[in-house]
């Protein structure tokens, strides 16, 4: 493997309820790969996605972005290295205008005056949404939305885009525009998802998260053609994928 | 209308006052009806001034009229208060149409009534003229504390998704034959207003964990945009000095 993006090791993480949500995760991914993570519910997904960027706080193990390990002291740069997007753009998108919202991250890290604009424009434009700058947020459309969304982190300039499902609740029209948008960006995005054909489609490489491990990693492909591997898993293509699971 | 307006009171046009930076027009507003407000009740000339003005503003905002008079109609309540004044006002009375009421009550009726009318009339423009999203600012550049202005961000943000949420349970409840007639059935409006707090709460704690993951840091962070220039406040200073020196003579010669 080339340069390392992210490096995740021996992670455990036990919910205030003394549920165990992470059992020891390992996993190392590329400069520039997509990578999906797929797993039934309740596998510890979207903790795993809240550790990337120190929301959560492990109980063990280490998250480390590029060279640069998350401890509570570098905690600041990892936000701004790793961009994650969450499953409600709703709870994304709180600010009164979607320029607003755009800048809040930038603002956060500093920037003011015409650099916070033009970071607030080039991010719209990533997502071709520069006609919604000063739209309300709750007018928008769910594919608006959700682009809207992953501007709100692309304007951060992040090495990595971490997506909690992106693709539920949008239409079919959203959902291809959504594609389209993330295979045109080139950093490195981590992709958590129950939309199998979705990951087939933009990312090379997939994990299988379940009960707090990685129970399978490689080639998304090969995985998915692997029925037995994915009822294991509470996972399965959808009706008329010939050749797949 | 636009379509990507957030709130009903708002008209959008581009006219000077809707370019006017919002600090400008609520210390405006305030100081205006302040005036307003002071001014004594039988300095009847110095209120049609003061309604001259506001149809000067509404005339330059190219707001309604029609759209001004049926927002007035949020003070009917008062209105309707004012109209009972001289009819139990005690004190000297005089003849009004054959009826007998009391001259001191009348005199406060009118009081009411044309405070009201012009007070809110200055409100609604101002609301008519300036989104929400700028107003919020305003205040942030005048100073109110952030805390206060973030909360009021924050509702009318969540506002419109959680009267929706509260929408889609009454649909439910509608759906599985519940349809409330007497106050001893009410039991389940309260189950789910306590629902509801739970989702708004777990919405928050969501809401504040992608703030934490863009940087926040607990204050909000100044996103720039335009400060009132200099002819915003003469222009608006302007207006301020008309409405005060009005009250001013009103004060004096009365």
């Amino acid at each position: 493997m080339s340069r390392v993006a992210l490096s995740v090791a021996g992670l455990r993480y036990t919910y205030p309820d003394g549920r165990e949500a992470l059992r020891g995760i390992d996993l190392e991914v590329g400069v520039g790969q997509k990578v999906a993570i797929l797993g039934p519910n309740g596998a510890g997904k979207t903790t795993l996605a809240l550790h990337l960027n120190g929301i959560h706080e492990a109980l063990a193990g280490t998250v480390t972005v590029g060279s640069l390990e998350l401890r509570p002291e570098s905690v600041g740069e990892i936000r701004r290295r790793v961009g994650l997007v969450f499953q409600d753009p709703d709870d994304q998108l709180f600010m009164p205008t979607v320029a607003a919202d755009v800048a809040f991250g930038p603002a956060n890290l500093g920037l003011v005056g015409e650099e916070l604009e033009a970071r607030v424009a080039e991010a719209l434009a990533a997502v071709e949404a520069l006609s919604l700058a000063d739209r309300a947020p709750h007018h928008l459309s769910g594919g608006e939305r959700r682009r809207v969304a992953i501007a709100t982190v692309l304007a951060m300039r992040p090495d990595l885009l971490v997506l909690d499902e992106p693709t539920s609740g949008l239409d079919p029209a959203g959902r291809r525009e959504l594609i389209a948008t993330l295979q045109s960006l080139e950093m490195t995005q981590l992709v958590v998802t129950h939309d199998l054909p979705f990951a087939l489609e933009l990312c090379d490489r997939a994990l299988i998260l379940d009960g707090g491990v990685v129970v399978a990693n490689g080639q998304t492909q090969k995985l998915l053609s692997n029925p037995d591997l994915l009822a294991a898993h509470r996972l399965e293509m959808p009706f008329g994928f010939v050749g797949f699971g | 209308m636009g379509a990507g307006h957030a709130h009903a009171l708002y008209v959008h046009e581009h006219s000077a006052i809707h370019n006017m930076a919002p600090e400008v027009k609520l210390v405006a507003t305030f100081l205006f009806v302040i005036a307003v407000a002071v001014t004594p009740r039988q300095a009847i000339w110095a209120f049609a001034v003061y309604a001259s003005l506001l149809a000067l503003i509404t005339l330059v905002s190219r707001v309604k009229p029609g759209f001004l008079v049926v927002r007035l109609a949020a003070v009917v309540p008062f209105v309707l208060f004012a109209l009972l004044i001289p009819f139990v006002a005690g004190g000297e009375t005089v003849e009004v149409l054959g009826l007998t009421v009391s001259r001191e009550g009348l005199w406060g009726a009118w009081n009411v009534l044309a405070k009201a009318t012009l007070g809110a009339g200055a409100s609604i423009l101002l609301a008519a003229t300036t989104e929400i999203s700028e107003m919020l600012r305003g205040m942030s550049i005048l100073k109110v504390p952030p805390a206060l202005t973030a909360i009021a961000m924050f509702m009318v943000r969540y506002l419109v998704l959680v009267s929706g949420e509260l929408a889609r349970m009454r649909t439910a409840m509608t759906a599985r034959g519940y349809d409330p007639r007497w106050l001893w059935q009410a039991k389940p409006l309260a189950a789910s207003a306590g629902a509801l707090f739970i989702r708004s709460y777990e919405r928050g704690e969501r809401v504040h964990a992608a703030m934490v993951a863009r940087g926040f840091t607990g204050e909000m962070p100044d996103l720039g945009g335009r400060r009132g220039s200099r002819s915003d406040w003469i222009r608006a200073a302007g207006l301020v000095a008309v409405a005060v020196t009005v009250a001013s003579f009103a004060l004096v010669f009365s």
